[in-house]
This record gives structure tokens, C-alpha cells and sequence, in this order.
């Protein structure tokens, strides 16, 4: 009997696999592709090196003073030497380890609720909300038990910019949640405030905002009654992102189907309850992307209290560059200024996708 | 919930009544808005008074006293207060409606770009979006001005490109087109031809509606915009005069500038605008599905015809509502000139004229009903565009 026996299978050709492959798939299929690919090999070619040969090449990274700089790159020394500055702004710098402990805190303090298996976390989180903020500000307003008072014009710098956006979301989430329920009411009277007001701040940009909650508002209040720069912006701040997240969060309400309103009723539940228990949170897990995205915008709007004169990150360095010892360290500094905003925003943007991915649970229709 | 008209209603005391707690609840919540209202209101006219101040729209009519920048109509120091309003709505708009046009061109080519199959192109537009829309848009314009445009050489050394366009610190000059003797025929001209090619137009759909015969409109229109102004300029000569700027003594003259303010701001606002535009477009393109293009091309429309008719509007569909929100985002971004003291309304009025008259209920209220009045019609405009390219389903 004869037997068939197969030769082995030939390789691929070496153009379809490998490096080769790949390059002929995703650069040069067709001469449209190759025009391209060499175009944008000539862009790289004309940002990329300079960049490189500015920001590290021909870079200086130790010093102390303007001096020091000689290579004709970029020079670091400068946002090394005001790197406090621009961290705490002008927080007297033997209390400097009070703005370091309140963030360690809120790291040390958060961190259990990133633990999946964690239990009864909703609760801890909970915990956590309503101690936190009074021991943060004890921390950094201090006043009592023995610690010296530091005033909020004294904030600056990136500590200033988180707490204006950490105090800013938490003022804004739960008023844009009653906004979010009041404009889905079926009572008429409640949906028209809600409506007229959410329009309102949605319509206006936000440098009007704190404008007008720096110039106004100390008319709108009765005699004897003072809210510091720092509050009236925070103010601003909170209303103006109430209404981007009662816009968020409404998106989730009408997410959730019919049905689960009607089976809350049934149940006998009233409103709140109804709410608070059924349909707050389904919607909140489909919006948590969105209030993170939120964040972020917000987080970027913090940079505009520069308008009303408050020292965050951004006017510390503006600051910092108009200093007649440091003059023409415009680029560097605001590059520096850049990549911590960025850092920032790219990494809640991740953990916002991270979020999406996760919360998934094929709700959505 | 209701309950419907014929099922008797639970016995219960009033409070129990859904209908009655509506009421009540309405009822308080209208009251404490007015309340809070009226002691706001009331407040505010103790404090006017106490520190003298008139309130009104009088200062309005009162001369500004300040030069501006950037005037895109008439003005002069002794102008009044209303014109001053006036020239920095004017220059808001401008920033806007470049910004607009700029960020829409360069947006799209980005979406597209990241959707492309070179891999090369898609990642530089990833990267270029992850960069940009995760820098606050103010501090890109800090650093196209005070870092780029300020750092740029004086008048005498500006960089110049063919002697007629001059770059430096003061902005960017650029030959000014006026109107020579042969511009209003040339422009009648123009417009004859504009007519003819649109009831060219008509006629062309009317035909291919009724015979199925194609007539090539476009490639018509095309060789008409150009043979026949073409020829009116050959015959009659140039219709404009180039006033190209010069350097006389310490700054150019002629032409026109750009001042840097407004070049850092258009370019902050389109780089960052961009990005996100670029993002939609992307989302609008993947939200029409591929079957689409199959049906389409099995029909045996051609490729183009396939982007024409079929893919791209149903991708505008998807696009544009986001896109409005993004130009609403742009004009409303504008403001941000006070940082750099672009003349732009909410610098000049909500600034300058605020500071030196102090009514400032009056000066914010006029600011902020401006955006309002823009955000509120364009958004009327998109909700009506909505409608309009809505899918009819059944």
C-alpha cells in the first residue's frame, strides 16, 4: 500500500511577515500611503530633534542662578529654583509640611477605596467625605489645637489649584445631582427653575462667572458680611460646574429604562426613597465617565482665577517669569506648567476610559 | 405617578395626596427663589447707596477716554462707552469666527488622520490630540504670546517672506487689498456669473430628476468661476491695489496687521479646539457602519459618490450636534483674551470700562446677556438642524 506523506508547509513570503510585513501593511500599501509615510517622517524629522536637542541636549539642570544657564537650551534651573513657589505659592515655608501632610492624607485616606475586594466600601467612602475636608482644613487654615493660622491669600501655587477643583467638585456634585432631578420633575414650577438656572450658567463663560462673583457679589451680600477672594471664586467655581454635572447626570436619568420607575413605585417606594435607592445609583455608575470628564474640564477652568488675581500653579509661574532676575524663562516655565496640567488631565482621562471599561455591565442601549 | 381619572383614589389625609404635596412643594420653592430674590435685590440697592453709586444705563452715552488696539470700525478716545461695547463685540466675533474656521479645517483633516490606515499619520494625530486637549486652553495662549510672539525680533530685523509679508513683535504685516477703478464691473461681473451657475444648477437637477440624464454641473460652474472673471481681468485689469507695508522709521506702514494678541489667541483656541473637533469627527466617521460602504458600492456607486451621497451625511448627523457645542466652547474660550489683553469684549468692557465707571451690575449684566443671546440661538439653530436631518424612523 502506498502512502502519501505531505511535505512541510513553505514559509510565508518573508514580505507578508515580520517587520517587512508589517511595514508594507500599515506604511507603504499603496504609493498614496508612501507619500504619507514620508511626509510625516518629515515632520517628525522637523519637531521632534529640535525639541530634543532644546529640552535635553543643550539642556542646564543644576545651578542656582540665571548665571548657570550657558548651554543655550533650555534652563531647568529655573523651575528647580521655584519649584516651592509654584508647589505652595507663598505658604511660609516652615509650614510647608502641613500642605504635605494633608496630601498624604488624602492618598493614605483614599487609597483603601482603589481596593476591589475591600468591604463595606461605600460606607468608608462616606466616612472618609465628611471627616477628610474638616481635617484638611484644619491642616492648611489652621486656628486650633496649637497650629498657627495661615491665610487663603497665602495659597498658591498647585496646592491652590487642587483645592480649588477637590472643593469645586465636591460643591458641585451634589447640587448638580438636585438640578439633574429637578429638571426631570413632573412638577412644572421645580423644572423651570432648574431649567432657567442650568441654562443660565451653561450660556456664560466662566471668566464672566468669577467676574462677576468677584465684583458682585460683595454688593449682593448685607454689611458687615466678607467672603475672602478665595471663597468667592470657589463659589463661582461650584455653580458654574453645578450645571455641567446636572447635564451629566440628567443623561444617566433618562438612561435608565421605564420600567425600573415603575417597579420602584410598585414596590411602594416614595420619591426620595425611589431615588436614592433604585434610580440614583444605576445612573450615577453609567455617569461616572462623564463626571469624570467633568472633572477635567474643571480642573483645566482652575487656571482662569489668574483673571481675578488668585495664585494657583499658572500665575505663580506667570509670576515667576516677570522676575527681573529670571527674565526670558517664559518658555520653560510654562512647558513645566504644561506637563503637570498634563500629567493631571491625561491621567484621570486613563482612569476615566479604566472606569468605562470596567463599570460596563451592558446596561447601556 | 398619576393615577387615572376612573379608579377611586385612595383614602388618606390630605398630606398623603401626590397632587397636594406637588403643590405645596411648588409652591415653597417658587417662594424662596423670589425671597432669595428680593433680599439679594434689596441688598444690593443698601450697598449702591451707601457707596453713591447711580444705577443705569446713562454711562453708556459717557466718553470712554482710552485708546483701543484693534478696532475693527471707527473709534477715538472720545467715543463713548456704547462704542466701546460695540468694538469689542466686534473683535469677540472676529477671534470666533477664524478660530471657527481654522479649528473646523484643521480638525478635520486630524480625524481623518487618526482614522487612517498609515499607521504613521494615526498615531501623530493621537498624539497630537492627547496632547493638546490635556493643556489648559488659557495657558496655550500665555505661551503663544508671552513665549512665542513676544520673544519675536523688533520692526527693524522682523523676519519678512518676499518683502511683502513681515513677521516681528509688534504682529504680523500683510499687503491690504483696496479697490482699483475696475472693481465695480469686475464685481458685477462676478456676481452675473454666480446667477448664472446657480440657475445652472437648478436646471441641472430639474433635468436629471425628470430624465435621469446627467449633466456635469459642478465641472461646469468650475471652468465658469474661472474663464469668466478671468477674462473681465484680462480685458479690464486688475480689480484691486495692494498697499504692501513698508518700514518707515521704527514700524511698518500700509497694509495690514495682525497684532500678536490676536495671533496667539486664534492660534491657542484653533490648536485646542482642534483636538476635540478632531475627536467628533473621528466618533461620526466609525459611527456609520461598514455595510453601508458595502451597500453602497454593490449598488455601483463610485467611491466618491460612496463618501458624497451615502457616508458623509449620515456621519454629519452624528458630527454636527457635537460640533456646535464645540464652536459654543470656542466663542465662549474667546473671553479668555482678558489674560492677555486681546481688546475683546470681556477685557475691554468687563475691564477696563468696568473699572473706570464702576457699574458693575450693568456692565456684567450686558456681558453676560451677550453670551447668553449667542448661546441660546445657536443652540435654536441646532435644535432646527436637528429636526431637519433627523432619521424619519417609523
Amino acid at each position: 500500500m502506498q502512502t502519501h506523506s505531505f511535505k512541510p508547509d513553505l514559509p510565508p513570503p518573508v514580505l507578508s511577515v515580520g517587520v517587512l510585513g508589517w511595514l508594507r501593511a500599515n506604511l507603504f500599501s499603496n504609493w498614496f500611503n508612501t507619500l504619507l509615510t514620508f511626509f510625516a517622517i518629515y515632520l517628525i524629522w522637523l519637531i521632534v530633534p529640535p525639541i530634543i536637542q532644546w529640552a535635553f541636549i543643550n539642556a542646564d539642570w543644576t545651578g542656582t542662578t540665571r548665571a548657570d544657564c550657558t548651554s543655550g537650551g533650555a534652563c531647568w534651573v529655573f523651575v528647580q529654583q521655584r519649584l516651592g513657589q509654584f508647589m505652595y505659592g507663598f505658604y511660609p515655608t516652615e509650614l510647608r509640611w502641613r500642605v504635605d501632610a494633608t496630601l498624604w492624607l488624602a492618598i493614605i485616606g483614599a487609597a483603601p477605596l482603589f481596593v476591589p475586594q475591600m468591604p463595606r466600601k461605600a460606607l468608608y467612602g462616606l466616612g472618609f467625605l465628611l471627616v477628610y475636608p474638616v481635617l484638611a482644613y484644619w491642616l492648611l487654615h489652621g486656628g486650633l489645637f496649637g497650629l498657627s493660622v495661615v491665610s487663603t491669600s497665602q495659597w498658591g501655587g498647585l496646592l491652590l489649584t487642587l483645592v480649588i477643583a477637590a472643593v469645586g467638585i465636591s460643591g458641585a456634585l451634589p447640587l448638580g445631582i438636585l438640578l439633574a432631578l429637578g429638571r426631570r420633575s413632573n412638577m412644572p414650577a421645580i423644572r423651570v427653575i432648574c431649567v432657567t438656572f442650568i441654562e443660565f450658567w451653561r450660556g456664560v463663560p466662566l471668566i464672566t462667572v468669577l467676574f462677576m462673583s468677584s465684583v458682585m457679589l460683595p454688593l449682593f451680600l448685607p454689611e458687615g458680611m466678607h467672603f475672602d477672594k478665595l471663597m468667592r471664586a470657589l463659589l463661582g467655581v461650584i455653580l458654574f460646574q453645578s450645571a455641567y454635572i446636572a447635564e451629566v447626570v440628567r443623561g444617566g436619568l433618562q438612561a435608565i429604562p421605564k420600567g425600573q420607575y415603575e417597579a420602584a413605585a410598585a414596590m411602594g417606594l416614595g420619591y426620595w426613597r425611589m431615588m436614592g435607592l433604585v434610580i440614583l445609583p444605576q445612573a450615577l455608575k453609567l455617569v461616572i465617565p462623564g463626571i469624570v470628564n467633568t472633572f477635567i474640564a474643571l480642573f483645566k477652568d482652575t487656571s482662569l482665577v489668574i483673571i481675578i488675581g488668585l495664585f494657583d500653579l499658572l500665575n505663580s509661574i506667570k509670576q515667576a517669569t516677570t522676575d527681573p532676575a529670571w527674565l526670558g524663562m517664559a518658555t520653560e516655565g510654562y512647558v513645566f506648567a504644561a506637563l503637570v496640567f498634563w500629567i493631571f488631565c491625561f491621567g484621570m482621562s486613563r482612569y476615566s476610559m479604566h472606569l468605562e471599561r470596567k463599570l460596563d455591565t451592558g446596561h447601556k442601549r | 405617578m398619576q393615577t387615572s381619572a376612573n379608579v377611586p383614589r385612595p383614602r388618606g389625609s390630605v398630606w398623603t395626596d401626590p397632587q397636594v404635596r406637588a403643590w405645596v412643594f411648588q409652591i415653597i420653592a417658587v417662594i424662596a427663589v423670589v425671597a432669595l430674590g428680593w433680599y439679594l435685590f434689596d441688598n444690593t440697592q443698601t450697598n449702591l447707596e451707601k457707596r453713591g453709586i447711580v444705577s443705569g444705563f446713562g454711562f453708556l452715552g459717557n466718553s470712554a477716554g482710552f485708546g483701543i488696539a484693534q478696532h475693527l470700525i471707527e473709534y477715538t478716545e472720545s467715543d463713548t462707552y456704547g462704542r466701546v461695547f460695540l468694538v469689542g463685540l466686534l473683535n469677540t466675533l472676529l477671534v470666533s469666527f477664524i478660530g471657527i474656521v481654522l479649528a473646523s479645517i484643521l480638525g478635520f483633516i486630524l480625524g481623518v488622520a487618526r482614522l487612517s490606515p498609515n499607521w504613521l499619520i494615526s498615531k501623530m494625530a493621537t498624539v497630537y490630540i492627547e496632547t493638546f486637549r490635556n493643556i489648559p486652553p488659557l495657558l496655550q495662549i500665555l505661551f503663544w504670546y508671552f513665549a512665542v510672539f513676544l520673544t519675536l525680533p523688533g520692526p527693524r530685523d522682523s523676519l519678512g517672506i518676499n518683502d511683502t509679508f513681515f513677521l516681528n513683535s509688534r504682529g504680523l504685516y500683510m499687503p491690504s487689498p483696496g479697490p482699483s477703478e475696475n472693481f465695480w464691473p469686475f464685481a458685477l461681473v462676478l456676481l452675473a456669473t454666480i446667477a448664472a451657475i446657480v440657475v445652472m444648477g437648478r436646471w441641472a437637477k430639474a433635468r436629471r430628476e425628470a430624465t435621469g440624464q446627467v449633466f456635469h454641473a459642478f465641472w461646469a460652474s468650475l471652468a465658469m468661476i474661472i474663464l469668466i472673471p478671468g477674462l473681465a481681468v484680462l480685458i479690464g485689469g486688475n480689480p484691486l491695489v495692494w498697499s504692501v507695508p513698508e518700514l518707515s522709521g521704527f514700524n511698518f506702514r500700509g497694509g495690514w496687521v495682525l497684532i500678536p494678541e490676536l495671533m496667539a489667541l486664534t492660534l491657542a483656541l484653533t490648536i485646542y479646539t482642534a483636538a476635540f473637533i478632531a475627536e467628533n469627527v473621528r466618533s461620526g466617521i466609525m459611527a456609520v457602519s461598514h455595510g453601508q460602504t458595502e451597500a453602497a458600492r454593490s449598488l455601483g456607486l463610485r467611491p466618491g459618490n460612496t463618501l458624497r451621497l451615502v457616508i458623509i451625511p449620515q456621519a454629519l448627523r452624528v458630527i454636527i450636534p457635537p460640533l456646535t457645542s464645540q464652536y459654543l466652547n470656542l466663542a465662549k474660550n474667546s473671553s479668555l483674551a482678558a489674560g492677555i489683553g486681546y481688546p475683546d469684549m470681556v477685557s475691554l468692557f468687563a475691564g477696563t470700562v468696568l473699572n473706570q465707571t464702576g457699574q458693575a451690575i450693568e456692565v456684567i449684566a450686558i456681558t453676560m446677556s451677550v453670551y447668553l443671546a449667542i448661546s441660546i440661538s445657536i443652540s435654536l439653530l441646532m435644535n432646527w438642524y436637528n429636526k431637519r436631518i433627523a432619521l424619519i424612523e417609523r
